[in-house]
C-alpha cells in the first residue's frame, strides 16, 4: 500500500449537543471513537491518514465543557476552555498566574484560540520519528528510531526514557502539577478524580499512551484547588522560535515562604520525559531552606541527577538544571522580542 | 531623474486591494467544470528503483479518471536560447515523475480522479514493488574512501575530458572520492579539502599570507533551508482548441510559458499562462516549476481540468532546497585590518539532479564584497539523495558571506578594531573588481558601489557607538552584543522589451510580463513610464498575469534583476513613444518634432499643444509605426508577436533596453543587530535591527522597504531557527512541517526595525534604479551571527542556525561544542 498524507480519510462525524450526549456516543464506539477538543493534535493524525477512525466524537458544541467557575475553593475549567480564555481569565491571572502563563505561551496566538486546555495535556507525543508513522514501540512496533546512533534527536528525553524516547509536549501540564491540579475523568454514569501529576503515563507504564484515559473516558474538567492560590509562581519555557514551538524543556513552580524560608513548594518541568516530571524530592530538599540562588542551584544539581543524554540533547541537561534553579530562586524575565 | 511625480512616491498598487480583501484569485482558487484532482504518489525511499507497478485496483475505482506515469512524459527537449544557440536537454536532470527516484519525496505517478478523498484512496490501492538503491544524505560520506554514490555512476556532475581540438563533451555523473588523509582534520571540525572541481585565483597568495599580521584558518557551514513560499506550486491545467492553459504561481509570466511549451513539446503560442498572483518564490520557480506537466498532461488523458494542490510536505520535497554550503576560511590581515590573503574552499551540496552553482558564485560574491588582494578559491558541489536544490535568495551570495561574517567579526576582536572600520577598510567602492581574471587577464568590476557610505548611515541610525558602549555588559542572566555586516548581490540584467499603448480615450495600458510574487515590481517598474509620459496615475492600467494579453520580452523576477532590467525597458518604451508623439505633433500642428515637449499629458511646444488622446487617435489614423503597424527590428519574438496583437488601438511605446553599462550592477547593504542573550538558558532575542540599501535609485519606497526588511528577516531566519533535517541511516526527512523546518515568525523579530535607502543613482543605468531582493538576506543573517559573538566570544558556533543549545553547551564547556561537519541535523 503506496503512503499519501494531507488527505483526511472519510469518519463519521459527531457532534454531541451535551455531555451526557458524548459520554453515551463514547461508551457506544468505545476503542472506535476519537475523541477531537481543539483539532489541533488529532488534525495532524488524520491528514496524514497515519491514524484512523471511524468515528470522531467533536466537542465544540458541548457548552456544558466550556468556560472557568469558582467553586469556592478554587477554580474549575471545563476541559473546552481555550488556552485563550485560560490565560486572560481574570481570576486564574490573579491567584494562578503560572497556569496563565503557560497557557499564554503555547503554540501560537491562532492555535491558542483553536486549542484546549484539555487537548494541550492530552495530546499525543511530538517525537517526529512516531508522528510520520515510523512503526516504533509507541506506535505498536519493536524499535526506537529516535534512539539511534543516527536519530536526530535534540529535542528527546533525557529522563524516565523505557524503549521511547519521546517527550511530553504540553506546557500547561507542569503548570497544572504545581497547582496540585486534579483532573476529572467521567465515563457513562461515572465520574472519578486524578491528581494532575498521576495523569501522566511514561513508556514503563503503557508505551501506547500518554495519558490515563481509557476508552470510554472523557476529561471533563480540570480543578484548580485554593492550595496555591496567591503563592510565588514561575513559569519558563524554552524554545527555538518565540512563537509556535513546543518546548525544548519547560518549568513550573509554586512556592510558599515564611520570612523569606520556602515552607512548601511544588516544581514540575516538562519536555525531558515522556510525562511531565514533578520534582518531589527536590521539593522536600529545598523545604526550609532560604529561597534564593544558592538553593536554586542546588535544587538544579538535583534535579537532572540521573539524567543520560541522547546524540544530540545533550545540553537538555544544563537547561533543565538551569529552569529549576530559576524556578526556585524566582526573577528573572526570558528574552523575547 | 528630477522632480518626479510618481517614482520615488508611494502608491496603492492595482493588486493590493484584491490581496487584503482575499478576492486574489491564486492557482488553487479557481475552479472548472468537471474539474478532477490530483495525488502524488511519492518515493518513500530516498533511492530506488521501480520494478512494477499495479494500478488495477486503483484504477477499478469508482471516480477514478486517469493515472499517469514517468513513461508517458514526453523526453526533455533542447532548449535553444535567444541567439540560436542550443542548449542540450539534460537526459538525466530533473523531471515531473520518475521510475527511478533519487530522493525521498519524490513523484513516481500521478493519480486523477473526482475528488482529493478518491485520489488518496486510489494512491493506497497502488501496489509499487521499489528495488532500493545505495543511498548518501551527506555530501562528506560520499566523498570519503568508498563512500556511497546516490546515483549509480557517481557523485558529481563534471565533463569527459575532451579529444585534443574537440569541443567538451556534455555534463554527465562522475565519481569523485577523496583521500583517507583528506579527511584528516574531520575530527576536528576542519573541513576537509580533497580534489575540487574549481580552483581560480588571483594575486600573490603566498605573499600575503607572509605579511599578514593575523592568520585565521576557520571552517563554518550555512544549512539547508527550504524556500517556505506561502503558496506551494499548485498548478490548474485544461486544454482548449489545442490550447495548453496553465494557472500557477511563478516568478516571470512570461519565461514561463517558454519553460512549459519546452516540457510539454509545444508551440509557445499553444500555451497560455494565467498568473495574476504568486505566493512567493524566492528563487525556488524561477520560470514556473516542471511539476505543471502533471495536471497539464492528466488533463489531456482524462480530457478534463485537473487541479493539483500541492501540499506543504510536497512542496518541501520538489519545491526545493537552498543547498548548504560548508566552507574553510584562511584569511591573512595586515594589523590595520586589511585582507591579504584568503583562500576559500566551499563545498556545496546538491540533489543527484542538476548542479546549483551557490560554491562557485559564493566566491565572486566574496571576492566583490571584501576585496582581497589576493585570493584563491576551490569547490566542489557533491550530489545526495536529498531533495532538488535550486537558488534561494542570494544564491552562493548568502553562503559565502556566511562564511566571511564571522571571520571578519573574529579578525577585528583579535586586532582590536571596530567592527565598522574594519569592514569600511575592505570594502568596494566605486568600480570596484570582482572573481578571477578572464582570458584576457581582466577582472570584472562592478557598475557602482556605495556601501561605505551605507556603513556610515548606518552607524548613525543604529547608534552603533552607544549601543557598542553596552555591548558585553551583564544584568543579571542577560548579556548584549551588537553586530554589524556588509552584504551584496547581483542587481540588474538588461536588453529586455517595454511595451504600451495610449489609446484615444487618453489612457494609458502598460504591458507587464513581470510575475506578481509579492515585490509589487510589476507595476512598480513602469511608473518610470507613466513619470515620462506626464500621464496621472489613475490613467494607467496594467495588464499582467495572463500571457493571452500581449506581455512584452521581460526578465525572470529572480537575481534581483526586475528593478533595473525593466525599468530601463520602461525607459526605452517611453522614449520611443514620446519621438512619436512629438513626430505626430509636428505633422499635425506643424514645426519640427524637436520643438514639442511631452508633459502633464500633453504635447506641446510653439504655444501649441494637443491631449495624448488625440495624439493616439492620430497615431491610428497615420498607422505604420505610430500604432504598432510597424516595429523595431530588434525587439525580442514574444514582443513582436504581442505588439501586433496590440496594433492599430492607438500611439504604441515599444523598444528594447539598448542603453550601454559598463560594469556589472551589484546592489549593497549594511545590517545593523543588537542581541540579548540568557547565558542560563541560551535562548536570545534580537533587540534591534538597521538595514541601509545602497541600490541607486528608489522607485516605490514601501515596497522597497518591505524588501530590505522583509529579506533580512529571511536572513535572520538562517541565523535563529531554520534548517532541514533528515535521518542519515534511513535517508529520510524529519522535518517536513512549518512547526518543525521553524522559519522566523513575525513575533521572532524586533517590532520596529529600521531602514534607510541612500538614494544614490546607479550611474549606468537611465532611471538609476538596481534590485534589492536579495542583498538584504545575508545581511540579517549576519548582523545576528556577529552581534553573539559580540556578545559571547567566538568559541560558540560553528555552523548556523544558532540555537540555544549551541549557546548553553558552548557556555558550559568553553568551546563550540556543535557536530559542525554532519549534514542535515
Amino acid at each position: 500500500m503506496a503512503i499519501v498524507h494531507d488527505v483526511i480519510p472519510p469518519f463519521q462525524l459527531f457532534q454531541p449537543a451535551s455531555l451526557d450526549e458524548a459520554l453515551d456516543l463514547l461508551e457506544a464506539r468505545g476503542q472506535d471513537a476519537w475523541v477531537m477538543a481543539g483539532g489541533m493534535d488529532s488534525f495532524d493524525w488524520l491528514k496524514d491518514r497515519t491514524k484512523r477512525t471511524s468515528a470522531v466524537v467533536e466537542l465544540s458544541q458541548v457548552t456544558d465543557l466550556q468556560g472557568i467557575r469558582d467553586t469556592g475553593n478554587g477554580l474549575e475549567i471545563g476541559a473546552m476552555t481555550t488556552l485563550t480564555d485560560v490565560a486572560e481569565h481574570p481570576a486564574v491571572r490573579e491567584h494562578f498566574g503560572v497556569l496563565a502563563e503557560a497557557a499564554g505561551l503555547v503554540a501560537s496566538p491562532q492555535i491558542r484560540n483553536q486549542g484546549t486546555l484539555g487537548g494541550n495535556v492530552s495530546q499525543d507525543a511530538r517525537c517526529w520519528y512516531y508522528r510520520r508513522g515510523w512503526h516504533c514501540y509507541r506506535a505498536g512496533g519493536n524499535i526506537c528510531y529516535a534512539d539511534t546512533p543516527t536519530a536526530v534527536n535534540r529535542e528527546h528525553a533525557i529522563l524516565g526514557a523505557d524503549r521511547c524516547v519521546a517527550v511530553s509536549p504540553s506546557d500547561t501540564a507542569p503548570a497544572l502539577i504545581a497547582l496540585d491540579a486534579q483532573m476529572v475523568i467521567r465515563r457513562r454514569g461515572d465520574e472519578r478524580l486524578v491528581e494532575a501529576a498521576d495523569y501522566f503515563r511514561g513508556p514503563g507504564v503503557d508505551i501506547t499512551r500518554m495519558t490515563v484515559l481509557q476508552p470510554g473516558e472523557l476529561l471533563t474538567a480540570i480543578r484548580i484547588p485554593s492550595t496555591w492560590a496567591d503563592a510565588d509562581f514561575y513559569f519558563e519555557k524554552a524554545r527555538d522560535r518565540q512563537v509556535w514551538d513546543f518546548p525544548l524543556v519547560n518549568v513550573a513552580s509554586a512556592i510558599k515562604t515564611n520570612g523569606g524560608r520556602i515552607t512548601d513548594a511544588r516544581i514540575a518541568v516538562g519536555a525531558v520525559a515522556a510525562r511531565p516530571l514533578r520534582l518531589e524530592a527536590v521539593e522536600r530538599a529545598i523545604a526550609g531552606r532560604p529561597k534564593n540562588d544558592e538553593t536554586g542551584l542546588m535544587a538544579g544539581q538535583m534535579a537532572v541527577d540521573g539524567a543520560v543524554a541522547l546524540r544530540h540533547n545533550a545540553y537538555k541537561i544544563p537547561l533543565m538544571r538551569n529552569l529549576v534553579r530559576r524556578a526556585v530562586r524566582g526573577v528573572s524575565t526570558p528574552v523575547t522580542t | 531623474m528630477a522632480d518626479t511625480k510618481l517614482v520615488g512616491k508611494n502608491y496603492t498598487t492595482p493588486d493590493l486591494l484584491a490581496k487584503v480583501t482575499g478576492r486574489a484569485k491564486y492557482a488553487e482558487d479557481f475552479r472548472a467544470e468537471g474539474m478532477l484532482f490530483v495525488k502524488l504518489l511519492l518515493s518513500p525511499i530516498p533511492h530506488a528503483r521501480v520494478r512494477s507497478v499495479d494500478t488495477s485496483a486503483a484504477e477499478a475505482m469508482p471516480g477514478v479518471r486517469a493515472i499517469l506515469r514517468a513513461g508517458e512524459l514526453p523526453a526533455p527537449a533542447d532548449t535553444v536560447t535567444d541567439l540560436g544557440e542550443t542548449i542540450r536537454a539534460n537526459p538525466k536532470g530533473e523531471r515531473a515523475l520518475t521510475d527511478e527516484p533519487v530522493y525521498a519525496g519524490e513523484p513516481v505517478l500521478a493519480v486523477a480522479a473526482v475528488d482529493e478523498e478518491t485520489a488518496a484512496a486510489a494512491i493506497e490501492a497502488i501496489q509499487v514493488d521499489f528495488e532500493p538503491l545505495p543511498f548518501v544524505v551527506d555530501p562528506l560520506e560520499s566523498l570519503r574512501p568508498g563512500g556511497p554514490n546516490p546515483r549509480l555512476e557517481g557523485n558529481v556532475w563534471g565533463r569527459p575530458p575532451a579529444e585534443p581540438g574537440a569541443p567538451p563533451g556534455p555534463l554527465d555523473i562522475q565519481e569523485l572520492k577523496w583521500t583517507e588523509a583528506d579527511f584528516a582534520e574531520y575530527d576536528q571540525g576542519r573541513l576537509p579539502m580533497g580534489k575540487p572541481q574549481v580552483d581560480t585565483s588571483y594575486g600573490d597568495l603566498d605573499g600575503g599570507f607572509k605579511n599578514a599580521a593575523l592568520v585565521l584558518d576557520e571552517t563554518f557551514s550555512v544549512a539547508n533551508n527550504q524556500h517556505h513560499v506561502l503558496e506551494p506550486r499548485s498548478a490548474l491545467a485544461y486544454w482548449q482548441n489545442g490550447k495548453l492553459y496553465v494557472h500557477t504561481g511563478t516568478q516571470s509570466a512570461v519565461q514561463t510559458v517558454a519553460s512549459i511549451s519546452r516540457w510539454m513539446r509545444l508551440d509557445p503560442t499553444d500555451v497560455v499562462l494565467i498568473t495574476e498572483y504568486t505566493g512567493g518564490g524566492f528563487g525556488s520557480r524561477a520560470t514556473g516549476a516542471v511539476s505543471c506537466m502533471i495536471p497539464a498532461l492528466l488533463a489531456k488523458k482524462a480530457n478534463a481540468p485537473v487541479l493539483m494542490r500541492i501540499t506543504r510536505e510536497e512542496e518541501q520535497y520538489i519545491g526545493g532546497i537552498r543547498p548548504a554550503v560548508h566552507g574553510r576560511v584562511k584569511a591573512g590581515f595586515s594589523k590595520e585590518g586589511r585582507l591579504l590573503a584568503l583562500d576559500l574552499y566551499t563545498m556545496g551540496e546538491n540533489s543527484a539532479y542538476e548542479a546549483q552553482g551557490d560554491a562557485i558564485s559564493a566566491g565572486r560574491i566574496v571576492s566583490l564584497l571584501y576585496q582581497p588582494e589576493a585570493m584563491r578559491h576551490r569547490a566542489v558541489t557533491v550530489l545526495t539523495n536529498t531533495p532538488p536544490r535550486r537558488a534561494q535568495s542570494q544564491p552562493g551570495g548568502l553562503q559565502g558571506i556566511m562564511l566571511m561574517e564571522p571571520v571578519f567579526a573574529k579578525a577585528a576582536r583579535k586586532l582590536g578594531l571596530d567592527q565598522v572600520a574594519i569592514r569600511r577598510l575592505n570594502a568596494p567602492e566605486g568600480k570596484a573588481p570582482f572573481g578571477p581574471p578572464d582570458r584576457e587577464g581582466q577582472r570584472g568590476y562592478c557598475t557602482s558601489s556605495f556601501i561605505k557610505q551605507a556603513l556610515d548611515r548606518g552607524r548613525e541610525v543604529f547608534g552603533w557607538e552607544e549601543r557598542k558602549a553596552r555591548s558585553g555588559q551583564r544584568t543579571g542572566s542577560k548579556v548584549r552584543g551588537v553586530g554589524v555586516a556588509m552584504s551584496s548581490f547581483v542587481a540588474g540584467s538588461t536588453g529586455f522589451d517595454g511595451l504600451f499603448v495610449i489609446k484615444p480615450d487618453g489612457r494609458m495600458y502598460v504591458q507587464s510580463g513581470v510575475g506578481n510574487l509579492g515585490t509589487e515590481s510589476f507595476s512598480d517598474v513602469h511608473r518610470v513610464a507613466a513619470e515620462m509620459m506626464g500621464m496621472p496615475w489613475e490613467q494607467v492600467t496594467i495588464n499582467w498575469g495572463d500571457t493571452s494579453q500581449n506581455l512584452p520580452w521581460t526578465c525572470v523576477s529572480g537575481g534581483s534583476q526586475t528593478t533595473h532590467a525593466m525599468t530601463r525597458a520602461a525607459h526605452a518604451a517611453a522614449s520611443d513613444a514620446i519621438a512619436k508623439a512629438r513626430e505626430i505633433a509636428a505633422r499635425t500642428l506643424g514645426g519640427r518634432p524637436e520643438s514639442y515637449q511631452v508633459a502633464n499629458g500633453r504635447v506641446s511646444g510653439n504655444g501649441r499643444s494637443m491631449s495624448l488622446a488625440d495624439v493616439a487617435r492620430r497615431a491610428v489614423e497615420l498607422g505604420g509605426k505610430y500604432d504598432g503597424h510597424e516595429l523595431p527590428e530588434n525587439i525580442n519574438k514574444v514582443t513582436t508577436i504581442s505588439a501586433t496583437g496590440l496594433a492599430g488601438q492607438g500611439l504604441m511605446g515599444v523598444a528594447r533596453d539598448t542603453y550601454p553599462r559598463d560594469g556589472a550592477s551589484f546592489s549593497f547593504v549594511a545590517g545593523f543587530a543588537e542581541v540579548e542573550v540568557d547565558v542560563e538558558t541560551g535562548q536570545y532575542r534580537v533587540v534591534d535591527y538597521t538595514a541601509i540599501g545602497d541600490s541607486g535609485t528608489i522607485i516605490h519606497p514601501r515596497a522597497y522597504g518591505g524588501q530590505l526588511l522583509g529579506r533580512s528577516v529571511l536572513g535572520m531566519g538562517h541565523a535563529l531557527s531554520q534548517k532541514t533535517v533528515y535521518d542519515q541511516h534511513y535517508g529520510l526527512s524529519l522535518a517536513t512541517r512549518f512547526y518543525q523546518s521553524r522559519p522566523p515568525t513575525i513575533l521572532d523579530v524586533p517590532r520596529n526595525m529600521k531602514h534607510e535607502a541612500l538614494d544614490i543613482p546607479d550611474p549606468e543605468t537611465p532611471v538609476g534604479a538596481r534590485g534589492i531582493g536579495e542583498p538584504p538576506v545575508a545581511a540579517g543573517a549576519c548582523a545576528i551571527l556577529n552581534a553573539l559573538s559580540d556578545a559571547l566570544g567566538d568559541d560558540v558556533y560553528r555552523r548556523a542556525p544558532v540555537n540555544l543549545d549551541t549557546i548553553l553547551m558552548a557556555l558550559e564547556h568553553g568551546r563550540p561544542m556543535q557536530e559542525p561537519l554532519t549534514a542535515h541535523i
